[in-house]
């Protein structure tokens, strides 16, 4: 299934801009940067609960915030794209 | 059933593959040219004289996810495995069948049989689909000779007398194969197979689709735990992957072969998409070879019910749920191999 990530991540405090590269990593792990702060993971139900463990270790609850989106498997009528920046669709042919 | 993941094929030849995190990253001098993450991923194939990190042939080698080196044209190169997989036992016996020739005949008849029925019904369905295109009562005369190999196939007991079904088989089929070509006449015939090098635009083709089936398989059957250069009836010579060869008989015909027509016949390749060489070798370009890759790709994700199993999986699963077979009757799990059987 395709799972729509975003995060705010509060940089301001101390140790924010550590978590905020962190929670980064975390989500280039398992999908692609789509837009800065926002990642389209392509996962499994086991993958999905591992990644959202991962990310929960490493936020503060107090000031960020993650949302998960679940567009499920024909996620592909689902999302449009306009303007610079598309995406790279991984269950179509990889060339390069 | 496993999921089908995606392969990643790498064309340009100065393109380097890195790993950063769980991404293999793909670049291009200090250009970033795409970033994927590796648990999509089955398989990587690379084309060219391209370079792969260490780190990534070592994270790929534990994920079972295989990188496959091959040359611009397309000729194998070299391939990375991990630890072997699988229990010592299963290779054992493995072994044990391949040197011994009565209990190896026994599985290379059922490849053989697999092999020979699905070119008969390769034939009749281009019978029942184009009866008018094509010379039905020449189409059914070899199907009828197919059904008679089969009956000897299936009575051999020597690996000898297999192979000569077999070479009968492949010459009867050949005789036909240059009809199942409907469209662009003039620059697509088969008249023999040629390769090391391929002579005409077909035979390219054919090489090509070999080629890209053998690596598929042999990941297939070292995932399952497998020893994929020991075969049973293709003899064992170094760097050969004689049992991938084995298991895909059956799959040339309809999987490769069909793979092949199709792009003729829908127009997906044309003339102008070879190159001859001054030896007489007939390439695919680069660009070609992109075209190809698609197709095949998007031939891998279609979806068709497994004969013997009667699940649905993908095509791409094919040379896998093979394999899986393959080391169940090995183990003794099965009383028989049983060969992929289309329809």
């Amino acid at each position: 299934m395709l799972v729509l990530i975003t995060y705010d991540v509060q940089t301001s405090g101390a140790g924010g801009a550590a978590r905020l590269r962190k929670v980064s990593k975390a989500c280039q792990n398992y999908g692609q940067r789509v837009q800065n702060s926002v990642f389209e993971c392509i996962v499994d139900a086991a993958q999905f609960t591992a990644l959202k463990f991962e990310l929960a270790q490493l936020i503060d609850e107090e000031q960020d915030s993650l949302r998960f989106y679940r567009l499920g498997n024909n996620y592909k009528t689902k999302v449009e794209h306009m303007g610079a920046k598309p995406s790279l669709d991984l269950e179509d042919p990889l060339i390069f | 059933m496993r999921k089908l993941l995606n392969t990643l094929y790498v064309t340009q030849p100065d393109t380097y593959l890195a790993l950063d995190g769980d991404n293999v990253l793909l670049l291009k001098g200090d250009e970033k040219l795409g970033r994927l993450p590796l648990h999509n991923l089955e398989a990587i194939i690379s084309f060219g004289y391209t370079g792969a990190s260490p780190a990534l042939m070592g994270y790929c080698a534990d994920r079972n996810i295989a990188i496959t080196f091959l040359t611009q044209s397309g000729r194998f190169l070299a391939r990375v495995i991990g630890e072997s997989r699988g229990n010592v036992v299963l290779r054992k016996t493995q072994y044990r069948i391949s040197d011994n020739e009565e209990e190896a005949t026994k599985i290379a008849r059922n490849f053989i049989t697999g092999k020979v029925y699905n070119h008969k019904w390769v034939l009749e369905r281009m019978t029942r689909d184009y009866p008018l295109r094509i010379d039905v009562e020449q189409f059914k005369i070899v199907s009828g000779q197919l059904s008679d190999i089969l009956r000897e196939v299936r009575n051999s007991v020597s690996m000898e007398s297999l192979r000569g079904w077999e070479g009968q088989a492949a010459v009867y089929y050949n005789r036909v194969f240059d009809q199942m070509i409907l469209q662009q006449k003039e620059d697509f015939f088969f008249h023999g197979r040629s390769r090391r090098p391929p002579k005409d635009n077909v035979n390219a083709m054919l090489s090509f689709a070999y080629t890209l089936l053998a690596k598929d398989t042999a990941a297939a059957l070292e995932t399952v735990g497998l020893d994929a250069y020991v075969g049973f009836m293709h003899q064992d010579r170094p760097g050969r992957a004689s049992l991938a060869l084995d298991l895909m008989e059956e799959l040339r015909g309809i999987y490769a072969d069909r793979f092949v027509l199709s792009l003729i016949n829908r127009k997906e390749v044309t003339a102008s998409d070879f190159v001859t060489k001054e030896n007489g070798a007939v390439l695919m370009t680069d660009e070609a070879r992109k075209t190809f890759l698609k197709a095949w790709q998007t031939k891998k994700q279609e979806s068709i019910t497994h004969p013997y199993l009667g699940e649905k999986i993908s095509w791409g699963l094919v040379p896998y749920v093979q394999s899986l077979l393959l080391a169940r009757f090995l183990r003794g799990d099965l009383d028989e191999y049983p060969p992929f059987l289309w329809k």
